[in-house]
């Protein structure tokens, strides 16, 4: 790696000695790396808004080294599935010449200090850590060298280290033994890192650290946490959209077998009873007013999200895009077409809940969220306590893709609690589960262009209109929205990433719905690739021309349009791109850049009966640098799955103003039968740094599907879902 | 009403509503709480177990149906000392992401493996209806196959060696 050893300052660590200098903690803070930190601290307006998210002085990432191994890793970041615990622990073993099994990786709970002021999300994990945990491990490492040789009564530079152990000679001393009785250490510069080559774990397929735990069934999420004397709570949630709690009834539920107490508040009622099925049993028998103003169907929610309605944005032009397609209006050279998506789930399998215990003051919540901080927040301000004295315990994520950056579940368990003077775990049902959704906004898209007469793009356009994808002010403090709102969150993926094109724009539209619709894994760069890419092979189409060399053709020259034609070219020989169906088969293409990653996708279809199904899918990526090529495989493994189910199958209704389906079945999903045969996978390292991984992959799956089946049937899908039943 | 339930190979006596779903005696009264619940409506798989060896989605599974009958959970499927041959493949597979899936499907694998040794990609289709969001049904397929031939007493080949020396050996 170029530019290392570079010199940081000492001020960046924090020491503490634990009690009785039995060991060291570690920490160091996170600058503000990745553009959405930037964007957050730096366009605030009002600083008043800050408080909640904390002092970014504060170490976020600690280590703690106990007499014994492990050593102990307090991740501010929480693992959703997608292994960035591993990747940090790779991070952090070579650096710290430990092997990966002699690092425990831990959710930090709030109490300690040193959480995420933001959230887990946008695909930043692995890369935001990449430079200061190492620089941490590899100064922990010099700190505990220098001891050693003390204790050994060696010179420093004769200490080897070697898996946590430090030898010279014939002596040797484990790290455990090595921090033992320190009260004052020594903070060196910061030590040069190593070279990438010389890693032993990075960039390496190191097994996920939780993989044990996941297999052998261990209690690791939200849901299986207990407390002891804990109760069941249940709220009652409205089945409608669009209303207003207006009170309850409460004596029959009062009655049921049970119930401790039925506890009506303001804004919510809810039960707390001895187990699950007497609290939702006790909940079904609460009779609730909801007020409502008018009633929704799934046309009024299409005729809300229109291009024309709503708040207009140019977020992108090159030359003068508008001039162009005008003309080619006139003289009937245009050519237009008009895609959309639904309304989707995020339907992760852990449904969202919390158990709370609040008594004497203090509140501990233990629950799965991507917002840590903000959790604390909401529980303290809704029981009038100080943030210090609530503690959010994180745990392990069953699936986050965006659906916990909202969790008004902690707030709702620690409320119960209070009333019952007792800890009470409460989440909710899944039909609870698919209603009260923050959902993937359904979006419009309308794709202009004009092509030369020697078959290339003179002038493109992309609008597109879409509700919120960020957070809107009912769900969080308003300012979010000011700051990071729909617009960075609708236009993922909706800019035209061909700049080799020598005239285009894009055009958002913010429209509004009566629910929360937020962030679902890539945000909209599922739905605006779909249209974008499936666009780009019918202009390839129409100027009779391969699909990857139009594109190819269209691309600058510059950093990203290498790194995307290198992706581009990598999955072309992959797959033995095919232009041309052959034996009931056809391949389509589609590719996108997200977050900084470039990604290229090839889907083969053939039809079953009227069935689309997807037998096989190569991926190229350039993440820049993989941390483990194993977990980034996968990654593109489970988005080319979860992009299949989203883009051919999943849809949300809206009837009588109630959102349906309730349950898996119902709501379509892909399964093991829908699932491609085979997957390969090609890892392009372009910049030697870590770059976003959970999220790009998904951009191409809808169009490629889309553009094979065309090359199938002749018929070109434009509607998410593609297989709509 | 006290029922007898016999719960990876141990005797429990509980005391509840017959018709209290196994999955809520499992995880919380028995406190194992390797069986998740994705929906209480049989329509994920979060929550299968096996039943007198049959593979069920216990949040639809009243308790007294159970009272007798061996159950088994994950936590009686295998140990990190002795896997079940399933749970030794979803390790070399590296399966799981967020993990929460994972038990319910390794317990439909292994009932699937019981009725059909070496399944058939069709035969998995067709067997494995459990959800996944995070979309590990392209590992999980392989770990099938892998498990099928940790299970199998010899590997599909041998056998067929086998059976042709056999035959000839008849003639
Ligand atoms: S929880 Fe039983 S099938 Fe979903
Ligand atoms: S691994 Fe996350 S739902 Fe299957």
């Amino acid at each position: 790696m170029k530019g290392k050893a570079k010199k940081i300052s000492r001020r960046k660590f924090v020491v503490r000695s634990l009690l009785g200098g039995g060991g060291i903690l570690l920490g160091t803070v996170i600058l503000a790396r990745n553009p959405l930190r930037r964007a957050l601290y730096g366009v605030l307006e009002n600083p008043k808004n800050l408080t909640y998210l904390g002092d970014i002085s504060d170490p976020m990432l600690w280590f703690e080294i106990r007499p014994e191994l492990p050593i102990i890793l307090h991740s501010p970041k929480v693992e959703m599935g997608q292994g960035t615990f591993t990747g940090m622990v790779q991070l952090a073993a070579d650096e710290l010449e430990v092997r990966p099994d002699q690092i425990l990786i831990k959710h930090a709970e709030s109490a300690s200090g040193n959480i995420d002021g933001l959230s887990t999300g946008g695909s930043t994990s692995i890369a935001g850590f990449w430079q200061p945990l190492r620089e941490l491990s590899a100064t922990l490492r010099e700190m505990l060298r220098t001891e050693a040789g003390k204790k050994l009564g060696v010179a420093t530079a004769d200490i080897r280290l070697e898996e946590g152990v430090a030898s010279a000679g014939l002596k040797s001393l484990p790290y455990g033994q090595i921090a033992q009785g320190v009260t004052e250490w020594e903070i060196p510069e910061t030590p040069a890192l190593k070279e990438i080559k010389d890693y032993k774990f990075i960039g390496k397929p190191v097994p996920r650290v939780d993989l044990e735990a996941k297999v052998m069934g261990e209690p690791i999420f939200g849901m299986d946490a207990v407390l002891p004397g804990m109760l069941y709570g249940a709220v009652v949630q409205p089945d409608k959209v669009g209303v207003v709690f207006g009170g309850a009834e409460i004596t029959q539920a009062e009655k049921m077998p049970g119930v401790v107490k039925v506890v009506v508040e303001d804004d919510f009622v809810g039960v707390v009873a001895n187990s699950y099925t007497e609290a939702e049993a006790a909940k079904a028998a609460i009779k609730v007013d909801w007020k409502r103003e008018r009633e929704w169907t799934t046309a009024d929610i299409k005729s809300a999200i229109q291009i024309g309605k709503g708040d207009k944005m140019l977020i992108q032009k090159e030359g003068r895009p508008g001039g162009i397609l005008e003309d080619a209006k006139d003289d009937s050279s245009l050519i237009t077409a008009t895609y959309s998506s639904p309304l989707g789930a995020h339907a992760q399998l852990e449904p969202n809940g919390a158990v709370a215990s609040v008594e004497g003051g203090k509140a501990t919540v233990i629950l799965s969220t991507q917002v840590v901080k903000l959790t604390r927040k909401e529980v303290a301000d809704r029981l009038g306590f100080k943030e210090e004295d609530v503690n959010i315990v994180p745990t392990y994520l069953g699936g986050g893709f965006g659906r916990r950056l909202h969790t008004p579940n902690a707030v709702h368990a620690a409320v119960l609690s209070r009333a019952v003077g007792k800890p009470v775990k409460c989440f909710l049902n899944r039909k609870e589960e698919f209603q009260k959704d923050t959902f993937r906004p359904p979006t419009q898209h309308q794709l202009s262009a004009k092509l030369s007469e020697a078959g290339s793009i003179e002038a493109i356009e992309h609008q597109f209109a879409s509700s919120d994808v960020m957070f809107n002010a009912a769900l969080l403090p308003g300012f979010l929205s000011t700051i990071v709102g729909s617009d960075i969150g609708t236009m993922r993926g909706g800019r035209i990433q061909y700049s080799g094109i020598p005239n285009y724009r894009a055009i958002s539209w913010h429209c509004e719905l009566p629910f929360a619709t937020s962030w679902w894994r890539s945000l909209g760069l599922l739905a605006n690739t779909f249209a974008i890419e499936s666009f780009m092979d019918e202009l390839a189409v129409a100027a009779g021309k391969d699909p990857i060399a139009f594109h190819l053709d269209h691309i600058a020259d510059n950093e990203e349009g290498k790194r995307l034609k290198n992706v581009i070219t990598a999955v072309r020989d992959l797959a033995a791109f095919r232009d041309s169906a052959r034996d009931g088969r056809a391949m389509g293409f589609a590719c996108s850049t997200d977050a900084g990653t470039p990604v290229a996708m090839v889907a083969e279809v053939r039809m079953e009966g009227k069935e689309i199904r997807v037998d096989k899918a190569w991926m190229a990526i350039d993440p820049g640098f993989a941390v483990n090529p194993d977990q980034v495989r996968a990654q593109c493994e489970g988005c080319i799955i979860m992009g299949i189910s989203a883009a051919m199958y999943e849809e949300m209704r809206v009837e009588d103003s109630e959102l349906k389906p309730i349950i898996y079945g119902p709501y379509r999903m892909a399964q093991m039968k829908h699932s491609p045969k085979e997957i390969e996978v090609e890892i392009i390292n372009g910049t030697g740094k870590p770059g976003a991984v959970g999220e790009p992959p998904l951009g191409p799956v809808g169009a490629a599907i889309a553009n094979a089946v065309f090359r199938l049937t002749g018929q070109r899908l434009r509607e998410m879902p593609l297989a709509r039943g | 009403m006290k029922i007898r339930l016999l719960i990876n190979g141990r005797d429990q006596e509980i005391e509840t509503d017959p018709q209290t779903p196994l999955l809520w005696v499992i995880r919380d009264i028995l406190d194992l709480k390797g069986t998740k619940f994705g929906c209480g409506k049989a329509a994920c798989g979060a929550c299968t177990i096996h039943v007198d060896g049959q593979a069920v989605r216990s949040c639809s599974y009243p308790v007294q149906l159970a009272a007798g009958k061996a159950i088994t959970t994950i936590e009686g499927l295998g140990t990190p000392e002795a896997p079940h041959p399933v749970q030794e493949a979803w390790i070399e597979e590296i399966v799981p992401q967020c993990g929460y899936c994972q038990p319910g499907f390794m317990m439909a694998a292994a009932a699937l493996l019981e009725k059909t040794p070496a399944p058939t990609d069709a035969e998995i289709d067709a067997g494995i209806t459990n959800i996944c969001r995070c979309g590990t049904y392209y590992r999980m397929r392989k770990a099938i196959h892998r498990a099928a031939e940790l299970k199998a007493p010899v590997l599909p080949e041998e056998a067929e060696a086998i059976a042709i020396q056999d035959n000839s050996d008849n003639s």
